[in-house]
């Protein structure tokens, strides 16, 4: 069952909680993980590997460096997710 | 900066012990001769042949924000919160910079601690094992490499002049100090952050060190298990925590009107050359490290009121030092009073240089120093006055005190303090 929109925005959300203590409801789509929202590049690995798990979906190294954004990240997740 | 023999004083205090949260709480516990040392509750001890231990008395993760402490290893949490104690004790708020009173350039930052990361190294291990390569942690390396504490202290207070990690065991925490007075004597730095910690109750020490036949095994009697100078000592109990000061040159902290707790005097350091664990038998390479001090600093014996002493209850080491102070300081050893804080905290490792320092420069301070527990009967070779069972006043005027360290691999690191 290959998660909604925003059910991919609430995981994210609540992933980079855990990571960065940033509140939920500060996760949008148009936040920068670097940027808006305290996800350092070593935490960006942390948020892609939780990601990967949660949404069944492989994220390989080289495709991080696009997702600038959560609604980046989001739309791969939605491409990708098996 | 020119000058190269600046005065150096003691500006700040922060501590984390097996005591309390804070340098005042350790300090209670210590002049109430209070035991920090309990039977370790967690299932991985149940069936190990040590199964005592000084925890921490407050844990880190109750100041520092979940998302940095996930970040920070154990040993790197402890320093945090001591060396946050002693950067606010010392009057200031923000970081270098913003605090308009400090120059990041001119603020040093020296931690150490005696193995480092140690129990991120091995829980990322069983990490990799158990749940396979993409789960290790992306922030493992930063978190177990031993400068981890100094790095993220001198990132935390913006410390731009330096930051340094001396790594010699049991001698790592006052080796940074000693190391950190000299950066402000020579003209390096203006004020330095500095002191030791370690987190290393975890089954692979604690087992690896039992084997050693260094620790004590007196699991029946956790609080009466240290015993430093007591005829029946059997070895050492591993404690956690981190000490940590705030050292600034004289004349920067009078500009700025800083309240002064000690003058932080010098270092004496010495090399046994002898053998990669056992003490040189007949103190000769501590007395040299003692000797050096008096040498350095022009630190008279006569001096001396009071000495923290490294004594971690094992049989030789404690009586190799107090050989080394009469091979050193001859009669005047009469009118020191020595205690060992080991026999209430436990042995901090990297961290008990630090820890010690900030007991060393209270009882200066207060004028009272703590006692030694758990003496029922003392060793006929210590031939020295040992301060048993309840704290003591020292003497008026101008008196000084030594903090004495020893590691693995025969470092030998003295520390001098000295009323203002």
């Amino acid at each position: 069952m290959a998660a909604t929109e925003k059910e991919i925005v609430d995981g994210l959300a609540e992933i980079v909680n855990e990571i960065a203590g940033i509140p939920v409801e500060d996760v949008q789509l148009d936040k920068s993980f670097t940027d808006d929202l305290d996800v350092d590049s070593l935490s960006m690995v942390e948020v892609v590997v939780a990601a990967e798990e949660r949404f069944d979906v492989k994220i390989p190294d080289d495709d991080v460096k696009d997702l600038k954004t959560v609604g980046d990240a989001t739309k791969y997740i939605l491409e990708h997710q098996a | 900066m020119n000058s190269t023999n600046r005065t150096v004083v003691v500006t700040g205090i922060g501590a984390t012990t097996p005591l309390g949260g804070d340098a005042a709480s350790t300090w209670e516990g210590l002049l109430a001769g209070r035991s920090g040392i309990s039977l370790i509750e967690e299932d991985w001890a149940a069936e190990l042949p040590v199964r005592i231990a000084g925890r921490i008395a407050v844990e880190p993760t109750e100041t520092i924000p979940r998302p940095q402490a996930r970040k920070l290893d154990r040993s790197a949490q402890f320093a945090l919160v001591a060396a946050q104690e002693a950067w606010q004790d010392a009057g200031f708020t923000g970081r270098a910079g913003e605090e308009a009173a400090v120059d990041p350039d001119r603020l040093g930052a020296v931690v150490a601690s005696g193995i480092g990361g140690v129990t991120t190294l091995l829980d990322q291990y069983d990490v990799l094992k158990e749940k396979g390569v993409r789960r290790v942690s992306p922030h493992t390396v930063p978190m177990l490499m031993p400068n981890s504490p100094a790095a993220n202290v001198g990132i935390a207070l913006g410390a731009r002049a330096g930051v340094h990690t001396p790594v010699s065991a049991c001698a790592s925490g006052a080796e940074a100090i000693g190391y950190a007075i000299e950066m402000i004597r020579t003209g390096r730095a203006d004020i330095v952050v500095a002191g030791g910690t370690e987190a290393a109750i975890h089954p692979l020490p604690i087992v690896a060190f039992g084997n050693m036949m260094a620790m004590s095994k007196n699991n029946d009697d956790p609080q009466g298990a240290s015993r430093p100078y007591d005829r029946d000592r059997n070895g050492f109990v591993l404690g956690e925590g981190a000490g940590v000061v705030v050292l600034e040159s004289e004349e920067h902290a009078k500009a700025r009107g800083a309240k002064i707790y000690a003058e932080a005097i010098g270092q004496g350091i010495s090399a046994d050359a002898h053998h990669i664990t056992q003490p040189e038998p007949s103190g000769n390479g501590i007395a040299k490290a003692l000797q050096n001090l008096i040498d350095n600093t022009g630190l008279k014996p006569a001096e001396i009121a009071h000495i923290n002493a490294h004594a971690t209850s094992t049989p030789q080491g404690d009586i190799g030092e107090i050989k080394a102070l009469r091979q050193a300081f001859g009669d005047d050893v009469d009118h020191m009073a020595i205690a060992s804080t080991k026999s209430m905290t436990g042995h901090l490792l990297g961290g008990a240089g630090g820890v010690e320092t900030v007991a060393t420069v209270l009882a200066l301070k207060n004028r009272i120093a703590p006692p030694t527990i758990n003496i029922d009967n003392l060793d006929p070779e210590v031939d020295a006055d040992i301060i048993r069972g309840e704290a003591r006043p020292l003497p008026e005027g101008t008196i000084a005190a030594l903090n004495d360290s020893f590691g693995f691999g025969g470092h030998n690191v003295v520390l001098a303090f000295r009323t203002v």
